[in-house]
């Protein structure tokens, strides 16, 4: 047979094209719910890393539940919403205009401390890249920090979803006063004593730029939210620092 | 077919050859993009090897055995389709069943693709051999890729972070302590180049015949 006639190759091309459709549609349609099922796995992982505890992929399944109270939704003004946290997909939320955004927000109760976890998600310099940021009951004090990516340079950009970058966010606060300061990551290192400030990663500027932006505009939309709330826990901080001096008190007396 | 046993010399060469006198990226600077991007670390320059030897091995042997079927004029476009529908599903395995590979390997696998030595071995050796020795041809092009890639990678990673395959081997050695420190150059993209022109270096000073005589 001639193979070099125009029936044939356009008829090989063809026969070529659907079968090759056909392998990898089935391929794609028969591997999904293993990809979701990681994927979703790794997000409930991520989560619980940003509250301090670290467990493997298949025992954070588990042990979401135990940790996670709550599942909040909020819209642009801080206000309570309907639905569940963990199904808003905040790829397509960031895109939305601020007012039809809805935030989601998860409650931590992690040994008896209320956590607030934050979702994050922006650019770095190749991709998206995303964490989690967790707060603790005072609304200003980070009490951890978890990032990833999706394409930044491997031993550069790429390190962010590392220890070491990440666990300096840990203590650093993003108020002063009253002012949001939110978190910046510097060039070159942050000054010691620097309570809004961490280290960057050389040669990661530009994915470092990344997520300083990306905890700043992310933060910036809930603070409608922590002003909201942030009176009751006042005082309830303010009580549970008077049961401490009546303690202290007690133990004085006896 | 040829009546030449398995692993007969003639085949063997296949193997041999591109590891030192024909190695693609090398001798022949293919593939070369890849090599400086996954470089910084050993872990993504080792399942980025395997995962070539995997495509570059099914590749070769699938056109192998179309080689009298594809038309001549679209036969670019053939064997682009087969490396692609190939790397496309490595990359859904590797995301249902190896999850943290696939994170580690991220857009490199994808970018098997463009990888030039793997659609330079099907149009220059696959179209025109039998299977067996185009499958031979895939083992020895794809070793002779991931050869240096690990030894620039073992280098980048051991000078640039202290580690290997993220184990701190400098640390514990205690080299921090004597006032050294990590060469942040070698993480950078210019330092693959620099270390593959050193790899280069070396190789022809040991093997003659590259050497260009003038």
């Amino acid at each position: 047979m001639d193979v070099n006639k125009n029936s044939y190759t356009i008829g090989f091309a063809t026969i070529m094209v659907i079968i090759v459709a056909a392998l990898l549609s089935s391929a794609a349609i028969g591997l999904k719910p293993f990809q979701s099922k990681n994927i979703e796995q790794e997000k409930k992982q991520n989560i619980l890393k940003s509250v301090g505890v670290e467990v493997s992929r298949e025992q954070a399944e588990i042990d979401y539940s135990t940790y996670i109270k709550d599942e909040l939704v909020l819209n642009h003004l801080g206000e309570i919403q309907e639905g569940s946290a963990f199904n808003i997909d905040l790829s397509k939320e960031v895109r939305k205009d601020v007012k039809d955004q809805s935030f989601p927000l998860y409650v931590a109760d992690v040994e008896g401390e209320i956590r607030y976890i934050i979702p994050l998600r922006g650019k770095g310099l190749w991709g998206p890249i995303w964490g989690f940021i967790s707060l603790e009951k005072d609304l200003n004090t980070i009490s951890a920090a978890v990032f990833d990516h999706k394409a930044e340079t491997p031993g550069l950009g790429a390190e962010i979803n590392r220890d070491f970058f990440q666990d300096p966010f840990a203590g650093k606060t993003i108020f002063d006063g009253e002012e949001f300061k939110s978190i910046k990551v510097i060039k070159g290192g942050a000054k010691e004593g620097d309570k809004h400030g961490v280290d960057g990663i050389s040669g990661g500027t530009i994915t470092s730029d990344g997520v300083t932006d990306m905890i700043f505009e992310r933060l910036s939309k809930y603070l409608p939210y922590f002003n909201n709330v942030k009176p009751a826990i006042e005082v309830d901080l303010v009580f549970s620092a008077m049961d401490s001096v009546v303690t202290v008190n007690d133990s004085i007396i006896n | 077919m040829s009546k030449d046993s398995l692993f007969s010399k003639k085949n063997l060469k296949l193997i041999k050859d591109p590891l030192d006198d024909n190695n693609p990226i090398t001798v022949q600077v293919l593939g070369i993009c890849s090599a400086l991007a996954i470089t910084v670390q050993l872990k993504p320059a080792v399942v980025m090897a395997v995962s070539v030897f995997f495509v570059m091995c099914i590749a070769n042997v699938v056109v192998s055995l179309m080689r009298n079927m594809i038309p001549s004029r679209i036969r670019i476009i053939v064997q682009l389709v087969i490396i692609a529908t190939l790397v496309i599903l490595v990359d859904q395995v590797l995301k249902a069943f190896l999850y943290d590979v696939s994170k580690e390997l991220s857009v490199f696998v994808g970018l098997i693709i463009t990888n030039c030595i793997i659609m330079g071995r099907l149009e220059a050796f696959a179209l025109a051999n039998t299977p067996w020795k185009a499958f031979m041809d895939g083992v020895g092009n794809s070793l002779g890729y991931a050869l240096p890639l690990v030894v620039v990678a073992f280098f980048r990673e051991l000078l640039g972070s202290g580690t290997l395959f993220g184990y701190p081997v400098l640390e514990n050695l205690g080299l921090y302590q004597l006032g050294y420190e990590n060469n942040g150059m070698m993480i950078l993209p210019p330092m693959a180049l620099v270390t593959c022109g050193v790899y280069i270096w070396i190789q022809r000073m040991r093997n003659n015949k590259l050497v260009e005589q003038n």
